[in-house]
């Protein structure tokens, strides 16, 4: 494994070199050692690399990632896998506001709690957070899953699309439009998979689904104080 | 934008490394905040019937030492002036009130930055190291500092609308966000005898602050009515003489995080700013909820 130290080369040092690897090449396991909190480490990959980070992590770590592998031993500041369109994010410890935000694709996991407004946008990514998560998570969510094996903060789901919640714990309070759904087999057989996939022991048999409810899709003046 | 930061010490021992542990904290948030940068320290303790003062003047050839001079003559009393750069700490036996006065009728130029027994507040346009140098934060000693670093949206560019914020004794304000009601609260707080220097949104959260205080409240309890009052988007750290507290409104858009050891209490705007701290690596680190007080020393 090649070691890249950022307190040595920098943020700028690190994304470059893990840039410029040539495409098919056989140096792919990479660990970054002394992240001392910086912003943006691991953004913008687009290899099957994979990357680990030891220690704490400021905000936009592997955001933008495609394809890549990235493990954060430690905690995640804001927007942890933001925009990620394929591969992994996993985060050892907790999570700042709005991880996974807009991300497209991929799996994003952490081990620990993420903050407030976890999963917002998300528009295809899959979001396993082994505990609990804060205030308006799954905000304007449009497709993709959040499973959340802890409990919720409030207005979970506000102005949902399409995108599939899953909850073990309690939920604070339900956003505007968001619903409890009934669990079909095929939700109990995409939750094992998210469950596996992120290696986090849960019995999918104690979650509840919530999606949208679908009335704010569009404009009714009726709805008018929900919007 | 902006970058706030705070350091309690709990381990008595690391008193005399306060600066050095802070000023890195205050570098780091650079990014957020180039414009200007301040900081209140809380050192060096004056006597029961003593009150120290940060006072600043923009003129570069100000006459401190006749200002010392004046200002035993007029009020008969004992006055010591320490400058550092273009602020000066004054220690004085007489009555506070009338210091201030006298400093209103007879060097109006001068302003207030600070007052009470262990507080100083030093602030200025420019960057963060560059402020820090000129105060020689790196080597101060104390028991906790709290620190800005500002791109200002509210107001404009100067020293005066630089954070720390202090309106009463000892109790000193710093704020990531902006507050959408201070006008009112101002106009209220004025009429109940709080004086306030600028426009700026910031001192009016000092200001309740320090009217709470004065009406025999709490920190603890100055704060929670706080939450009730001011309208807005906030991160604050709050300082007194032996206390220090976080609190951020119901929404908590504007970032925060906290990190404790047996040694130390930190919070910043982001974590790169507490990194350096020895022992940050295996510190409990947290962010601190939406809506919740968080404090730590006297507050109660």
């Amino acid at each position: 494994m090649a070691e890249l130290d950022l307190k040595e080369i920098g943020v700028r040092g690190v994304n470059s070199t893990l840039h410029e690897l040539p495409e098919g090449t056989n140096e792919r396991e990479w660990l970054i050692l002394n992240p001392m909190g910086q912003h943006a480490i691991a953004c913008g990959l687009d290899a099957p690399l994979k990357v680990t980070i030891n220690g704490h992590v400021g905000f936009y770590c592997g955001g933008m990632n495609q394809q890549a592998e990235i493990v954060i031993k430690g905690h995640a500041g804001v927007g942890v896998g933001e925009n990620m369109m394929s591969g992994a994010v996993r985060v050892t410890g907790n999570a700042s506001e709005s991880a996974g935000a807009t991300a497209h694709g991929g799996l994003l996991v952490i081990e620990g709690d993420a903050s407030s407004r976890c999963g917002i946008s998300m528009k295809g990514i899959d979001i396993v957070v082994g505990g609990s998560v804060g205030h308006m998570s799954a905000f304007m969510a449009q497709s993709g899953h959040l499973v959340v094996c802890g409990d919720t903060g409030e207005a979970l789901g506000d102005s949902i699309y399409e995108a599939i919640l899953f909850v073990r714990g309690k939920v604070k309070s339900l956003g505007a439009d968001c619903i409890e759904k009934d669990m079909r087999p095929e939700h109990v057989a995409k939750l094992t998979e998210l469950l596996e996939a992120a290696g986090i022991d849960a019995d999918p048999a104690e979650f509840r689904r919530y999606g949208s409810a679908r009335k704010l899709y569009n404009f009714d003046i009726d709805n008018v104080d929900a919007y | 934008m902006c970058g706030i930061v705070g350091l309690y010490l709990k381990n008595e021992n690391l008193q005399r490394k306060l600066g050095a542990l802070f000023a890195p904290m205050l570098i780091e948030m650079t990014e957020r905040g180039p414009d200007s940068a301040g900081f209140a320290i809380y050192r060096n303790p004056v006597t029961e019937n003593q009150t120290k003062f940060t006072l600043a003047s923009d003129d570069r050839q100000f006459d401190w030492k006749a200002l010392d001079a004046d200002l035993e003559k007029a009020l008969k009393c004992d006055v010591q002036v320490d400058v550092l750069d273009d602020h000066a700490v004054v220690v004085t036996d007489a009555d506070a009130h009338a210091v201030q006065s006298w400093l209103a009728a007879h060097r109006p130029d001068v302003r207030v930055v600070g007052s009470g027994r262990k507080i100083e507040i030093f602030k200025q346009t420019g960057l963060p190291k560059d402020v820090a140098e000129h105060f020689k934060l790196t080597s101060a000693h104390g028991t906790h500092a709290i620190g800005h670093t500002r791109m200002a949206t509210e107001s404009a560019v100067t020293t005066q609308g630089s954070h720390p914020f202090a309106t009463g004794l000892d109790l000193c304000l710093v704020h990531n966000g902006s507050l959408s009601n201070h006008n009112r609260l101002r106009r209220g707080l004025e009429r109940d005898g709080i004086l306030f220097q600028t426009e700026n949104d910031t001192e009016v959260a000092a200001g309740f602050l320090t009217w709470k205080l004065r009406h025999g409240a709490s920190l603890h309890d100055a704060l929670k009515a706080g939450l009730e009052e001011l309208d807005g988007f906030y991160t604050f750290c709050v300082g007194t003489a032996d206390g220090f507290a976080v609190v951020r409104d119901p929404i908590a858009c504007k970032h925060a995080v906290m990190a404790e050891t047996g040694d130390w209490v930190a919070m910043a705007t982001e974590y790169r700013a507490i990194a350096h701290l020895p022992g940050a690596d295996t510190a409990r680190i947290w962010e601190p909820e939406p809506h919740k007080i968080y404090t730590w020393g006297n507050v109660h």
